[in-house]
């Protein structure tokens, strides 16, 4: 009996080192695509995209069964990293332009339950219960997680004001519209 | 005398209309707007509350931060307001502007002035251009004391003053070489104090002969002062352009003239400079060319800053409906929405084109002429740049040197098809700054998400440790209750012990 306690224990020590030796150095590291694209993602975790965060987005992205433009706070400089990273070509014309938004507090029906800022991942609201709420625009990256834990619906997202620091050229639209021969004629 | 050659560059037709007017004086308007931010970098900030009296030269609004430029009253009055105001840009969005009423008396600051200019040290004439609120009057505003400063802590052997006027229409600096010779001649000598006598080159093109000759015999009594005149050619201005013209060196990508031992001061910042260091006056006035064929009575004027174009265009008389209105140069200048924008320090011309000026070109496709190539005075290709951007390849633009444009429009200009070259630049270049901005958005709340990770991390730890130091604490009581319990029974024991024995 002794023999068989001695060899039992001997094959037991020695697969297992021979296992953690296995999980040390023949390990499968994580994709580092997906790494690298959860690190340009805004990691608010708002699951605007549908995904529940954005670890679970970035391996849809790198696995190709969602777009690129599924993030609407990263907008249109996420779009252009991603297909930057991932090698694509991504074609502007037929995505629907998302303007940046950000949360704003109407004073008149806040009512000071501090449930916003309690749910905003970025602290860009400020307050205290019972006193009027306000949003930090700079700090404010558009994932709406405070209008659904709003009580009275004082909290919507307003459109980006243009202002003169973020003017911008539009494009120059050609002036000569090309009718096809075939509508022409 | 020769300089070196550079590449490209084009010929606009000259119209400086106005080269043979005098320089007259307009009268301040009865409202002044006076915008916070006339210059490269922050913007001021108010040092005087709406009511309060103040007299022609006060100090109105304090730079902030590294660069920024005071800014002073052009009249004595009163400030009626800080308000929203239409902002000297392309877009006529609204920017903070003080309304200064004047009251026509005229009563000045009193100042301090230098008994001798040339007496003060380089550091003291930064300090009192700085505190004069000058900024470079050639257009790009940017503080000029801030520049004598850097100038001053590299070694600069060489400053050019720079007199090229090589926008069409433009004659203010001309004019103000002719008629106030010895007073930018002083200004140019004031700044060459200030960066410890460098050997000074004032660079004037070739098209303003009387301006050469004035300039050059006053500056011929100073050694290291010479006049050089320059081909009339556009963008010769330009500051890269004219560094290499004068020096034969190129200003690297990313780099300022400073770097390469060179600084750049235009005619009027030369002038300005002078009344500020010599009488101690703050610039609260600039020459103005109003020109254009809509314009009655084109001419160079010495305007107030914050006076309304449309106020001026009114002393200057319309005589037809403008069909575009332009702050600057036709190259370069930007075309404003409406004539209800004031004057800055920066605008060097009030242009009020006539319809027949503008005529609009019919944009073509490109026929690969390469007229762009020739005209661009940086050696880019602009039509394949362009190209690029109308097919949003943006970092394929930035690749072939879109960051290196100046956006002179002589691509445009050159173009036979008509095709907007600059503004697709623009539209690049402001793509660029966006991305930037974005950029930096995405990193700050990144960092902000983060932050509040770790912070509430933090809390639930404490949270946790408080729970249990206060189990401890409860259970530490209970014990010390029960233990006394005990010791008051295990005392009734005794007495009743001691009672017995006594008994």
């Amino acid at each position: 009996m002794i023999e068989g306690i001695f060899t039992l224990t001997i094959l037991g020590l020695s697969l297992g080192l021979f296992l953690g030796l296995a999980a040390r150095y023949l390990k499968v590291g994580a994709d580092p695509i997906v790494e690298d694209i959860s690190a340009m993602l805004p990691g608010s975790n708002c699951g605007q995209c549908g995904f529940a965060g954005c670890g679970q987005a970035a391996e849809a992205v790198a696995n190709g069964s969602a777009t690129l433009d599924l993030c609407p706070p990263g907008g249109k400089s996420l779009i252009e990293s991603l297909a930057k990273r991932l090698g694509v070509d991504w074609d502007f014309s037929n995505t629907t332009a998302s303007v940046p938004t950000v949360a704003y507090v109407q004073e008149a029906t806040c009512i000071g339950c501090a449930r916003c800022f309690k749910a905003c991942p970025t602290d860009a609201i400020v307050g205290a219960p019972k006193q009027i709420h306000a949003v930090i625009n700079s700090a404010c990256n558009g994932c709406r997680l405070c209008v659904d834990v709003c009580p009275t619906e004082c909290l919507q997202m307003v459109e980006v004001q243009t202002t003169l620091e973020n003017w911008r050229w539009h494009k120059p639209q050609p002036a000569m519209q090309q009718t096809p021969l075939a509508q022409a004629a | 005398m020769a300089g070196y050659p550079i590449r490209g560059g084009v010929h606009p037709d000259e119209r400086k209309l106005t080269r043979e007017i005098t320089i007259m004086r307009v009268p301040t308007p009865r409202r002044l707007y006076l915008p916070l931010k006339q210059h490269i970098g922050a913007p001021a900030k108010p040092c005087r509350v709406p009511g309060e009296i103040i007299h022609k030269g006060a100090l109105l609004a304090r730079s902030q931060g590294n660069v920024s430029a005071h800014i002073h009253a052009p009249c004595s009055g009163h400030v009626e307001d800080i308000v929203h105001w239409p902002a000297p840009h392309p877009s006529g969005l609204p920017t903070k502007v003080m309304v200064v009423v004047n009251d026509g008396k005229e009563i000045c600051e009193d100042v301090s002035v230098p008994v001798n200019p040339f007496y003060l040290r380089p550091e003291v004439i930064a300090e009192r251009v700085g505190l004069s609120g000058i900024v470079g009057l050639g257009g790009a505003t940017f503080p000029a004391a801030v520049k004598l400063t850097l100038g001053q802590s590299h070694k600069t052997p060489i400053l050019i003053i720079n007199g090229c006027e090589c926008e069409p229409y433009l004659t203010c600096d001309d004019r103000l070489m002719q008629e106030r010779t010895h007073d930018v001649l002083d200004g140019v000598r004031i700044l060459s104090q200030a960066l410890a006598g460098p050997e000074t080159i004032i660079a004037i093109e070739a098209n303003k002969p009387d301006a050469i000759r004035l300039m050059e015999e006053a500056a011929s009594h100073y050694g290291n002062i010479r006049v050089m005149a320059v081909p009339t050619r556009y963008p010769m201005g330009s500051e890269k352009q004219l560094i290499e013209f004068v020096t034969g060196r190129q200003v690297p990508v990313g780099k300022l003239s400073a770097d390469i031992g060179v600084m750049l001061h235009n005619i009027a910042t030369a002038y300005a400079v002078n009344r500020a260091v010599r009488e101690g006056k703050p610039l609260t006035s600039r020459i103005v060319t109003v020109s254009g064929g809509a314009v009655q009575r084109p001419g160079n004027y010495e305007v107030p800053v914050g006076m309304l174009i449309s106020d001026l265009l009114e002393f200057c008389g319309l005589k037809e409906e403008p069909a575009r209105l332009i702050m600057g140069g036709p190259m370069m200048g930007q075309a404003i929405p409406h004539a209800r924008i004031p004057v800055t320090k920066g605008c060097n011309g009030v242009l009020a084109m006539s319809a027949a000026e503008v005529a609009r070109r019919v944009e073509h496709p490109c026929i690969r002429c390469a007229s762009c190539v020739d005209a661009c005075p940086i050696g880019l290709s602009p039509l394949t740049m362009s190209a690029f951007l109308k097919n949003d390849k943006l970092d394929a633009a930035v690749d072939i040197g879109l960051r290196d444009c100046i956006l002179c429009g002589s691509c445009s200009f050159a173009c036979p098809s008509g095709i907007p070259l600059a503004h697709y630049f623009n539209y690049g270049k402001g793509e660029l700054i966006s991305r930037a901005q974005q950029q930096q958005k995405d990193d700050e709340i990144k960092r902000l998400i983060q932050d509040r990770q770790v912070r509430m991390e933090r809390l639930e730890k404490e949270r946790e440790e408080a729970m249990a130091r206060r189990k401890a604490e409860i259970a530490a009581r209970k014990a010390a209750q029960a233990e006394k319990e005990k010791a008051a029974e295990g005392g009734a024991d005794k007495a009743a012990e001691a009672e017995k024995a006594v008994a």
